[in-house]
């Protein structure tokens, strides 16, 4: 079977041909036309300016619809944009429009940042499309697209020059999107300062290269119009959606004191000729430009970043997935380091952690050896304590039952008869009072005790204490102390 | 003829109380057709089938042209062991401000050889080319000038002198049809009476259908199109697989010159609608559905082919490079019940102490 490589397909030079009939092919623009027209259009513009130049009443001037705005007010802490998407029909033909306000821009102090969320917001617009391209699964056809197209730069009718931040502004935004210039509120401008003003604004332009959008002049259907109308820059406009009747018409127009401003008078203002550059003729070029320069310098941008070249050391042609290949690896690499380098910190961590524990653990044995011991030591003494405490009423006790022994002898003596039956040691007790009822005196008491049961003391001073219970008088008792 | 697809848009309003209502995007389409036309557009074809099935001799009656000048025919010993080349043509036409690039990309060989097994993989590897340069050309860094030689249509051309499909059409149809717009195509179509062609169409298309072959649809007309282009489309839908005749040659019939053959019993005119399909095919191929085809093409079969790539990639690179989990389970001792206890009560008395 045939080997296949590149080299196996050979082809004719490229040829004119003559055709010999009328074979068909010249409505491939209506089918792709046909094709658009049931997709749908759309069209996103940012409209820059300060607050209350213009913005929102030039858009309704310029859709002939009331785009619902509340006025801004000029307390925002900073620049913030907001993006508004209509759904609006002529004809047959659909068209989604998204109109994104800068709100707050030139109204700060500190106007450095102003800037910043407007490239910003933009390169997010990109990103999203870059990444729908990226994806595996991806349906580019469906694409909402919100990347913008035209950028609308009001500047303020002060007569003289650019502002600073217009020139900052748009030096930051002429390489992200198509930037047309319009002087807001032209109204107040005479004819020969407007002139002047337009040369100091495109010479100011140019001097600083800042690229704004040039209508297209390579179609030869619409060569001379743009060309004539490149020339007109920055246009001019007034915006209103109030009526007035001049002659028998209500036309769109400013009412002044002093006469009126009519919106679509191409001697008044260049509205005409901004609707037409913008709506009537360029719109699908802005499309264009935005998705073949735009978006194409910001991907380039992103990928080169990225890591992706177009062509190695070696200058051959890298291939997407030659590249990508690398950077896996290199990615897989630095994942397995990383893994590598966590996983020892996780097996020290784990080290560290079971001696700290097992640290612990003695520490906590020898803690409850010790109150143990501690415990015990206590627990002996208490007993010893407790032993010492059992001996002395022990003692105590044998000397009562002495003392009662000797009492019952004393009545004994008195009346031996009863008493020798209570000879019984055991269950002596000494009682005063003899089974006739005579009490006993003290003394006789005593000498009954003591015949009883000898005095088991060594002194004479024992002797007496191991007596005195026997005494009842207390005042006795207390004299012998 | 079939009308070539209208699209709908009317003029721009007269300046009239119109006017002040007229925001003026309606243009739109006027501006993407002038922008379309300054661009110009690219097509490739791609025919296919045995020698001698009246391949070359269509396209050239499709196109009223002459690609296939002092080209070389095999003889049969030659073509014992024949391989199948990949053949591109490339011609610039223009008609009326539009400019076309054309690519024929023929296939001879296909077929032809004694053993054609998996014959169609040239073929196949062709097309995958196709897609993989444009994939790569996609996503360079630099994309002004990508050119797009991804296949949009493959006509291919079944013997009339059968019963129907053979072994080689299936299953050449069945490894292109989710990578290229395929069109059967009964060829020949001069040898088959009004009735046989019917039967073998009804045969091809019961076949097709059998073995799951997935050729190229119609797009559906939409619903607030006109009655006649309904009837239209239904017939055009109807009549797959076109039974078409080709003819390089211009006869006189009937006080007119035409393409046409010419027998003794008669002529056959290329362009006339009770004789063949051609008409019908051309009008679908060329006036109606050639954009569609390619849109088909990049939305897709192209898609799908890049989808594919892309999933190849990155499981090839996952299965090399397959780590083992980084997080080591160590091996702990369990603690036995009495221990647990023991723990316990000292965790509680730790506790204890604490607060």
């Amino acid at each position: 079977m045939a080997a296949t490589d590149v080299d196996r397909f050979s082809s004719e030079e490229k040829r004119n041909l003559n055709l010999g009939g009328h074979v068909g092919f010249d409505s491939l623009p209506d089918q792709l036309v046909s094709k658009s027209v049931t997709q749908g259009f759309c069209f996103n513009i940012l409209c820059v300016g300060e607050t209350g130049i213009g913005k929102s009443t030039l858009m309704n001037t310029l859709f002939n619809t009331t785009f619902e705005n509340e006025e801004a007010s000029h307390y925002q802490n900073g620049v913030y944009l907001r993006p508004r998407t209509y759904d609006l029909k002529e004809s047959n033909v659909h068209l989604k429009l998204t109109i994104v306000d800068t709100v707050g821009f030139g109204d700060q102090i500190n106007k450095e940042e102003s800037y910043k969320p407007i490239v910003d917001y933009i390169d997010t617009q990109f990103e999203s499309y870059l990444q729908e391209e990226l994806k595996i699964k991806r349906s580019l056809f469906n694409y909402h697209d919100t990347r913008i197209h035209v950028c609308l730069y009001f500047i303020a009718p002060t007569g003289h020059s650019l502002k600073s931040l217009d020139l900052v502004t748009m030096k930051k935004l002429d390489s992200k999107v198509n930037i047309i210039p319009i002087i807001a509120k032209a109204d107040t401008i005479s004819k020969s300062e407007l002139h002047k003003f337009k040369i100091k604004i495109m010479s100011e332009l140019v001097s600083n290269g800042v690229q704004i959008y040039q209508f297209p002049t390579d179609d030869e259907a619409v060569t001379e119009i743009n060309a004539s109308m490149n020339a007109l820059l920055p246009f001019a406009v007034v915006g209103s959606i109030e009526e007035v009747k001049v002659g028998n018409k209500l036309v769109r127009a400013r009412q002044y004191p002093w006469g009126v401003v009519q919106v679509e008078n191409e001697s008044h203002c260049d509205f005409v000729k901004l609707r037409e550059m913008l709506i009537r003729v360029n719109m699908e070029d802005l499309r264009e430009q935005t998705h073949a320069r735009h978006y194409e310098l910001y991907r380039r941008c992103k990928l080169e970043e990225m890591g992706f070249k177009d062509t190695d050391p070696d200058s051959q042609p890298f291939s997407l997935q030659e590249t990508y290949e690398a950077k896996r690896k290199e990615f897989l690499g630095d994942l397995q380091r990383k893994e590598e380098e966590m996983r020892q910190m996780f097996v020290n961590k784990v080290k560290e952690t079971e001696a700290e524990l097992k640290e612990k653990e003695r520490e906590l044995h020898e803690k409850f050896e010790q109150l143990k011991r501690m415990h015990q030591e206590e627990k002996k003494k208490v007993d010893e304590k407790r032993h010492d405490l059992e001996e002395e009423m022990h003692a105590f006790n044998r000397r009562k039952v002495a003392a009662e022994s000797l009492q019952a002898q004393s009545l004994q003596a008195s009346a031996q008869l009863p008493l020798k039956k209570d000879k019984d040691k055991k269950n002596r007790s000494v009682n005063t009072e003899n089974q006739s009822g005579v009490t006993l005196s003290n003394s006789k008491v005593m000498i009954a005790k003591a015949s009883v049961e000898p005095l088991n003391c060594d002194s004479w001073w024992q002797a007496i204490q191991c007596c005195t219970c026997l005494v009842k008088n207390a005042a006795w008792r207390e004299g012998f102390f | 003829h079939a009308e070539p697809l209208k699209y709908k848009s009317k003029k721009k309003a007269d300046k009239n109380d119109q006017e002040k209502q007229y925001v003026g995007f309606a243009t739109l389409p006027n501006q993407v057709h002038r922008k379309s036309v300054k661009k110009g557009f690219d097509f490739t074809l791609m025919v296919a089938g045995e020698s001698g099935l009246g391949k070359s001799t269509l396209v050239n009656s499709l196109f009223l042209t002459d690609l296939y000048k002092d080209r070389k025919l095999l003889n049969a010993e030659e073509r014992i062991n024949q391989t199948v080349e990949i053949i591109k043509h490339t011609v610039d036409i223009e008609e009326k401000g539009v400019k076309l690039k054309l690519t024929i990309v023929d296939t001879p060989g296909f077929g032809d050889a004694v053993n054609n097994a998996e014959c169609w993989k040239p073929i196949t590897d062709y097309i995958d080319q196709q897609f993989e340069q444009y994939f790569r050309d996609e996503s360079g860094l630099n994309r002004k000038n990508i050119q797009d030689n991804r296949v949009h249509c493959c006509l291919y051309f079944i013997p009339p002198f059968g019963h129907g499909l053979r072994p080689v059409d299936v299953e050449f149809m069945k490894a292109l049809h989710e990578k290229v717009n395929v069109v059967p195509l009964i060829s020949k179509a001069d040898c088959l009476t009004p009735s046989e062609v019917k039967k073998l169409k009804d045969r091809v298309r019961e076949e097709i259908d059998k073995f799951g072959i997935k050729i190229y649809q119609f797009p559906d007309c939409d619903s607030d199109e006109d009655e006649e282009f309904k009837q239209q489309d239904k017939e055009l839908k109807e009549s797959t697989p076109f039974a078409v005749i080709g003819s390089n040659t211009v006869v006189e019939a009937k006080g007119q010159r035409v393409r046409g053959r010419l027998y003794p019993w008669g002529i056959v005119e290329v362009e006339n609608q009770s004789h063949c399909d051609f008409v019908k095919l051309r009008n679908m191929l060329i006036r109606t559905h050639m954009h569609d085809l390619k849109d088909v093409t990049c939305d897709v079969h192209y898609e799908n082919y890049r989808a594919q790539c892309i999933q190849q990639m990155t499981s090839k690179l996952t299965q090399d490079s397959r780590i083992e989990s980084p997080i080591p389970i160590l091996p702990l001792p369990t603690p036995d019940a009495e221990t647990e206890k023991l723990i316990k009560m000292k965790d509680q008395e730790v506790g204890f102490l604490k607060d």
